[in-house]
């Protein structure tokens, strides 16, 4: 069980979320936004957090969207992992959808959870980063629409009040030639080791990670090595390897030494693929 | 706006039937149904949504109970392992399979195995069942009989449709 208590909001429309968002901002209080809930429950239940209100966004039909037009792909906050996967509307994050957790949680975690939780893996950000994806944040002020590269540096940065509502993937990156290679220590079913996660765009690689470093990230330093194709893939491998943004994550799963190996490797993996024409 | 604060009464769609429970928003769905309803079929494993023993059909999906507020259920299906009746095409498969132990698992198990059956009528590739299955852990590594069971399954709503 929970051992305390909190207020249960659930808004119909956007306006209301941010009303809700606004009564418990400040005096000492807070409000969370909640979408398929499962780790802010858990993490109640251990005490890390006590919210003050849980603001479950599902019932908002903006939120839920899941959606194509001419120009983009629209995907509510709201939208669990296996409805994105099943949609098959964007198999790339289709994929890194099908391997958060296991299948039964991906029938409740959100879009909007997997990106905001505190996990530090956020798998489903790669694919959006690599796309040019853009998202709807909705807030106190209304809503505003940002490249999602703006408002994340490995986690998501928002202004007090404000929650994710949409993404928007460009058309392009939709049906574009695309690798997601996870490595996982034992288990298929863990956080990732590594996540090698690539895009391309007019024959150019744009590669994103997860699980090398404390946070996820995209590096166009890393990108200039990797599309050097007149260098063998083990050597572009170990160059990209040498401009980590920060030192290899080491924890339980793996140690850093060992995660720099799997990266180098999966990383010539991928870089063989395409000069193969596997990818 | 939906709004719960403090002790609430709520009204519960289970297993066909609806129950008035007394909750607080905080109340998550397992405690209730167990606590509250009586129905103990859905079991407290971990409380993490890791193992899956406490996995019940919310509108005809899987859901780990541990991981879900009772107030969310409101104006959904729930169905638990009392709701299938003892006799669904799942639970022979099990019972004609062995596929169980220690049996702690079992509810668990069934409930995944119900929803695969309620969203893919027809056999599914194999893929498909192992990642269904992967939700779920058994501690006796029954694994290989409850794959069996759900070949059995299969075949006999098959068979039952001819």
């Amino acid at each position: 069980m929970i051992p305390f208590d909190f207020v249960y909001c659930r808004p119909d429309t956007l306006r209301e979320a941010a009303d809700a968002f606004k009564r418990y901002q400040g005096k000492n209080k807070k409000a969370v936004c909640y979408g398929g809930g499962s780790e802010i429950i858990t993490m109640c239940r251990a005490g890390s957090i006590h919210p003050d209100a849980v603001v479950d966004i599902k019932g908002i039909p903006e939120c839920g969207i899941l959606e194509k037009d001419d120009c983009f792909l629209t995907i509510g906050a709201a939208c669990t992992l296996s409805r994105i996967t099943e949609s098959k509307l964007f198999p790339l994050l289709g994929l890194a959808c099908g391997r958060v957790a296991d299948h039964t949680n991906q029938c409740r975690i959100t879009l909007g959870g997997n990106l905001c939780g505190t996990v530090i893996y956020r798998e489903t950000s790669l694919p959006l980063l690599l796309s040019d994806a853009e998202v709807t944040v909705g807030g106190p002020d209304g809503m505003r629409r940002v490249p999602f590269q703006n408002i994340f540096d490995g986690r998501v940065r928002l202004r007090e009040g404000e929650w994710i509502v949409q993404a928007h993937i460009p058309v392009w990156a939709l049906q574009a030639r695309h690798a997601h290679i996870k490595k996982t220590a034992q288990e298929k079913i863990d956080y990732p080791l590594v996540n090698v996660t690539a895009i391309w765009k007019e024959d150019v690689l744009r590669a994103a990670f997860s699980g090398i470093c404390s946070r996820p990230f995209r590096s166009r330093r890393v990108e200039a090595v990797l599309n050097d194709r007149g260098l063998p893939p083990e050597i572009r491998a170990e160059k990209a390897a040498g401009l980590l943004p920060e030192p290899p994550y080491h924890d339980v799963e793996g140690s850093g030494e060992y995660r720099a190996f799997v990266f180098k490797n999966t990383l010539c993996e991928l870089l063989e693929a395409w000069q193969n024409d596997r990818v | 706006m939906t709004e719960f604060e403090g002790k609430t009464v709520l009204s519960l769609h289970v297993n066909g039937n609806f129950h008035e429970v007394l909750v607080r928003p905080s109340d998550i769905l397992l405690d209730v149904l167990r606590e509250q309803l009586g129905l103990t079929g859905a079991k407290a494993g971990c409380k993490n949504g890791d193992c899956g023993a406490c996995t019940v059909m919310v509108d005809g999906w899987p859901a780990k109970s541990c991981l879900m507020l009772a107030v969310e259920a409101q104006g959904k299906k729930i169905t638990t392992v009392e709701g299938l009746g003892g006799k669904a095409a799942v639970q022979n498969a099990f019972v004609e399979a062995n596929a169980f132990q220690c049996g702690y698992c079992t509810s668990g198990f069934l409930m995944v195995c119900h929803a695969l059956l309620t969203q893919h009528p027809v056999m599914p590739d194999e893929i498909v069942v192992e990642e269904w299955l992967q939700s779920n852990l058994c501690r006796c590594t029954s694994y290989q009989e409850i794959r069996e069971a759900v070949h059995l399954m299969y075949d006999a709503v098959q068979d039952a449709d001819v």
